[in-house]
């Protein structure tokens, strides 16, 4: 399947991008990070500790055992500092 | 109801009158707005805050916090505007309004939306100081001020 996977904050620092196509059989979330990990250097850090990685799925919170079949856009960020 | 997420300022005080005026179903209008404030960042003082956002979850987080407080305690209407991008010390980041037919409904209202956008709206603010940049981390007791709603 063919993945739109956004990131945001210091992931999207440390990947180099804010966005790309990721083709991909990942089953989970859990799954897809453990390929972009081995992207390269960047994205090795980006998730090195996914305990301050939140994910969203098509634009919902998500956890990391979700399953990624029929989603088109996951997207990746720190726990959110609004208001 | 309505949801703004915006770069440009907006005026709180002519937003608040604007929300106040003309109302005939509330007796409660309770109208929040949190500013930046001069906390110390890389080099010293505080030169201004970068907001980043995820545009489309923004709008739909938001959304859905706003039907589930109207719901919650019956409010009349909402009011709710975010900014992003570079904010001066000082400037409204964003404000609340609520309005319900009794006052209790209207400060819990917004209360459960002030707390609900520090943590679950898509916003990161970054610290902009005179010798560097931090992004400021979620505070524990953020998210567990969620706990009480």
């Amino acid at each position: 399947m063919t993945l739109e996977v956004l990131y945001f904050v210091w992931l999207r620092e440390r990947v180099g991008t804010g966005r790309e196509t990721v083709e991909t059989g990942a089953a989970t979330v859990a799954d897809l990070v453990a390929e972009l990990r081995a992207r390269g250097e960047g994205h090795a850090a980006a998730f090195a500790d996914t305990r301050a990685v939140r994910v969203a799925l098509d634009q919902e919170l998500a956890g990391f055992d979700a399953p990624l079949e029929g989603v088109r856009e996951v997207a990746f960020f720190p726990p959110m500092t609004g208001g | 109801m309505a949801v703004r997420v915006q770069a440009a300022p907006f005026d709180f005080g002519a937003e608040c009158g604007a929300f106040a005026a003309g109302r005939r179903d509330a007796g409660a209008v309770v109208t929040f707005a949190g500013v930046v404030r001069d906390d110390p960042a890389p080099g010293g003082a505080l030169v201004a805050l970068e907001i980043e956002h995820y545009p489309g979850m923004t709008e739909r987080a938001i959304a859905a916090m706003v039907a589930e407080a109207t719901a919650r305690w019956g409010l009349c209407d909402c009011l709710v505007i975010h900014r992003h991008g570079r904010l001066a010390v000082g400037e409204a980041i964003m404000m609340v309004a609520t309005a319900a037919p009794h006052r209790a409904d209207a400060f819990a209202a917004a209360e459960f939306l002030m707390d609900y956008l520090k943590s679950r709206a898509p916003f990161w603010k970054k610290e902009i100081g005179a010798e560097g940049t931090a992004w400021v981390a979620a505070r524990a007791e953020d998210e567990a001020a969620l706990d009480r709603w």
